[in-house]
């Protein structure tokens, strides 16, 4: 009786679903707000903390729908499981929202912006939208792709080594426990032949990269903690909007003082030095570099400076000035030179810059007076298109 | 994506579908007929994103819902395994692909929910066939098969088109966005005073309003004509009584239903109306849920592990369970998992009314030894659960049946925000504080006490909200901008009273500004 009358109950679900229409309402809202605050966003530097992997996570103000609730001042809440008073509860990292009859009360509340994922990609559209960013064209250079794989799954067969232990002894103790074999005081698992589960993997083709983009640093006493905080802004939003125009780009890190080091992201943000400026040690490393791993029939390359504009002498600038024009320009895409202003330099550089190589299409020069200047000095740079 | 292809149930599912039905009906459930769907991965986040119905009206947050659901989905984070909707037919989902094992699950999980929707007090809010209870008891009765009307599908598809039909002619913008102001004040509904509707209540004030008293002046009798004419007195009282009745409050008694006063005394435009008339009913629609999170789903747990371990799962199968239920209540983390708690408050019901442990002997027992082997063996226990799924809401099932050897058995503590540390810390294990706080956190997810208290304040034609405080002040950044959005359905300031730091004050706003100042 049943079976026909859940058949004749059958509700009729096939009208179609609108969520897409939806979803594209939602992404139109968050991307108006992102452009609105883009600005905001851009110079108070938050976004950089909250850089995923492709994502960014970015707080939406005003999304959320506002409603009479209680304040909760009397942030916790109640909880389950082991612990002394006094201990940490547990998965406090990535919570959600706390619902129904669950913790996490608190921390979240009282602020009321949404985080919403935004893809790196979709920023880097909607910061070149705003800033009106033309789309660099590529240079005819060749696009490369390389396998790789990537285990993907679970099968049947496979090399020993791949063997997926805890799958295996999974089947074996079900087989077992199935055909009554198991016994809990003794509980001996033997998986056999059909246990047996490997780990399987798929063959990616991924871009490799063609494009490099190499970060200098001036380090000297001169630049402080304010300094470098605008050049690792900069430097962000740099690396958003040109990894949206390469499939694949890579980064190189070189500061210098009197001498250049070559060093890794973390090393370039942080590194103190006391010493004196010479900028050409620096473009020698960036031309040596070019000249070993980026040969210009292969590679984008742009090379930007950050630098209070200190240089150790006359001498010195008129080398720099010699090593753009003869290594470096004839093999990049174009060469930035951001100027931060600091207490102590003379600001000289960038006036030397603009007196030999103004004429240069291919050098791009901009003043970074403060975290605000920071957009326009974005839109200088990356405005040609090159 | 449209959902044009309808998949019939497999026969082997159907096969189950009637077994675990028959099963759940001896156990004694009593479950609305019920109807499950095969649905795809993305479908299934599609369905969910919507509270589980397949139509809703167009909105941006169904989209938002998605693309979280979609994201931790994708990540492996969360999946969903069951959704159920309180419609009668009960509507259910099933995730294709999944191992007949999660079917069967996921099918006896949904008995449970079905047998609350339809048995618990709470959920008679949902009858679209609603009549006057007249006494108590009827609050209990099931009805006929048929019986009650629970069409929610249809009506909420009803509702799409309705507003799909006011986006056409006014356009997704102006719709959408006061849609989002409807649905700032879904929470001023009053189910309380709904589920007593039509019920005899004493009228407020049965008496006649006290007479007005005339100015008299002295005089032997027979000049009292003179000196206190007939037309005067007659006169000066009609003024006082139209004074009088002027300065009566309108409403007379505070309102909750916030939304119905809105929807009878707004100016409002026909559209706006009926928007504001569909996210009230929808909110009515899904207040029982959100009060009975914990029963609702123990309930479940309690009867998916009893028919599955007793009935639907074979030996082969029975280490998958295993996997699946623990996952499901799983507690990892120091969470406390509404699943896990409420499991586990029906078990430990059952068991207490098992062996007598209630009543005066038992509370007026202090021996340990002798409250650890009480067992008077009255098997009452089955009972004794589904008469608490039929009438208690979450906060009054902690309120009455937590226990200080449950929270003991159950490991549950308090925590609360260290600033020294920076993070969250386990606070205490005390019975009173666990209480405390499990009950101030589910009023907490409930709504504060807002009543319509005067549609004419000042004499000015604005609208006074009041906020019955009870201890916990209101989220004053989340108020004003609520208040921003009443005022513009009521389109003349609004202000509502509370308690601001022991203060009262008053919060308004006059369609530019918001103003905060202490109550007179």
């Amino acid at each position: 009786m049943c079976s026909g009358h859940s058949r004749r109950l059958r509700y009729a679900l096939g009208v179609a679903l609108n969520i897409d229409q939806d979803h594209a309402r939602f992404r139109d809202i968050v991307r108006g707000k992102v452009r609105e605050n883009l600005r905001k966003y851009i110079s108070n530097g938050e976004l950089i903390a909250r850089q995923g992997k492709d994502t960014v996570s970015i707080p939406v103000p005003q999304i959320d729908t506002p409603r009479f609730r209680f304040g909760d001042k009397s942030a916790g809440g109640v909880g389950q499981g082991d612990g002394e008073s006094g201990d940490p509860v547990g998965g406090q990292e990535g919570e959600g929202e706390g619902e129904g009859g669950r913790g996490k009360a608190g921390q979240g509340e009282g602020q009321h912006a949404l985080e919403v994922d935004v893809s790196l990609d979709e920023l880097a559209q909607i910061l070149g939208e705003t800033l009106q960013l033309p789309r660099i064209e590529n240079r005819g250079r060749r696009q490369i792709f390389a396998a790789k794989d990537k285990y993907t799954g679970i099968s049947r067969t496979g090399p020993e080594s791949l063997k997926h232990f805890k799958r295996t002894f999974r089947e074996a103790l079900k087989r077992q426990i199935a055909a009554g074999l198991y016994k809990p005081d003794r509980p001996i698992i033997v998986p056999t032949r059909e246990d047996r589960r490997y780990k399987s993997w798929q063959v990616d083709t991924l871009p490799v990269a063609n494009a490099v983009i190499i970060y200098m640093m001036d380090v000297s006493g001169s630049m402080g903690d304010e300094q470098k905080e605008i050049v690792r802004i900069e430097s962000f939003w740099l690396d958003t909007w040109l990894r949206s125009q390469y499939k694949g780009i890579e980064s190189v890190y070189i500061t210098h003082d009197a001498a250049a080091r070559e060093v890794d992201r973390d090393t370039f943000f942080r590194t103190r030095e006391s010493g004196g400026t010479m900028i050409s040690s620096a473009y020698k490393l960036c031309a040596q570099i070019m000249k070993d791993r980026y040969p210009p029939d292969e590679w984008n390359v742009y090379p930007f400076h950050f630098s209070d504009g200190d240089n150790w002498s006359v001498d010195d600038t008129t080398l720099c000035v010699q090593l753009l024009k003869e290594r470096v320009l004839p093999s990049s895409n174009m060469f930035c030179y951001g100027q931060v202003e600091s207490p102590y330099g003379s600001g000289q550089f960038i006036k030397d810059l603009r007196e030999h190589l103004g004429a240069d299409e291919r050098v791009v020069t901009s003043e970074i007076r403060d975290k605000d200047a920071i957009v326009d000095s974005i839109k200088a740079f990356m405005g040609k298109g090159r | 994506m449209a959902m044009g292809t309808k998949r019939e149930l497999p026969s082997y599912l159907e096969h189950w579908q009637v077994n675990i039905e028959d099963h759940a009906r001896k156990l004694g459930l009593d479950i609305f007929p019920q109807v499950f769907e095969v649905l795809s991965f993305d479908e299934m986040n599609e369905v969910a994103a919507f509270g589980g119905f397949p139509t809703r009206y167009p909105h941006w947050r169904w989209g938002m819902d998605y693309e979280r659901l979609k994201k931790s989905s994708e990540w492996g984070l969360s999946r969903i395994y069951e959704m159920v909707i309180n419609n009668n037919p009960a509507v259910a989902y099933l995730l294709e692909g999944n191992s007949l094992v999660d079917q069967k699950l996921v099918m006896a999980h949904v008995c449970g929910h079905n047998d609350f929707f339809k048995n618990n007090f709470a959920f008679k809010l949902t009858d679209q066939d609603r009549r006057p209870p007249s006494a108590a008891e009827d609050l209990v009765v099931s009805r006929a098969a048929n019986l009650p009307s629970r069409k929610w599908i249809d009506a909420f598809a009803n509702h799409s088109t309705r507003i799909r039909r006011h986006v056409e002619r006014h356009g997704i913008e102006a719709v959408e966005s006061f849609i989002d102001v409807c649905l700032s004040l879904e929470n001023l509904i009053d189910p309380p005073g709904r589920l007593l509707e039509g019920r005899q209540r004493p009228l407020v004030s049965d008496e006649e309003p006290e007479p007005v008293e005339l100015t008299r002046f002295q005089a032997v009798d027979y000049m009292q004509p003179f000196v206190n004419p007939r037309e005067a007195l007659e006169a000066e009282k009609k003024k006082l009584e139209a004074e009088r009745d002027r300065s009566k409050k309108f409403p007379e008694t505070p309102r909750r239903d916030v939304l119905a006063f809105l929807l009878e005394h707004a100016p409002l435009a026909r559209w706006e109306r009926d928007i504001l008339e569909i996210i009230r009913e929808e909110a009515y629609y899904f207040w029982p849920q959100a009060q009975t999170k914990i029963m609702n789903e123990g309930w479940a747990s309690y009867w998916h592990s009893k028919i599955m371990t007793g009935y639907a799962a074979t030996g082969d199968e029975i280490v998958d369970y295993a996997d699946r239920n623990a996952s499901v209540l799983s507690t990892a983390g120091g969470r406390l998992n509404p699943y896990k708690l409420g499991v586990e408050l029906f078990r430990h019901i059952e068991e207490r009314w098992n062996r007598g442990q209630f009543g005066k002997d038992w509370e007026d027992c202090n021996d340990l030894e002798e409250r650890k082997n009480w067992d008077l063996k009255l098997d009452l226990g089955r009972r004794k659960i589904f008469e608490v799924r039929a009438l208690y809401t979450d906060v009054t099932l902690i309120d009455e049946f937590l226990t200080p050897d449950f929270v003991i058995e159950n490991k549950l503590y308090t925590f609360g925000w260290s600033n020294r540390n920076e993070r969250f810390e386990i606070d205490t294990r005390e019975f009173k504080s666990v209480k405390d706080k499990l009950l101030a956190q589910l009023t907490n997810f409930g709504s504060p006490f807002i009543a319509v208290e005067d549609a004419n304040f000042e004499n000015r034609g604005e609208l006074l909200l009041k906020h019955e405080h009870q201890g916990v002040d209101l989220d004053l950044e989340k108020a004003r901008r609520t208040l921003e959005n009443i005022t513009r359905v009521w389109r003349r300031p609004c202000a509502i009273v509370s308690t601001v730091e022991t203060r009262p004050s008053i919060l308004r706003f006059d369609g530019k500004e918001h103003t905060t100042r202490p109550l007179k």
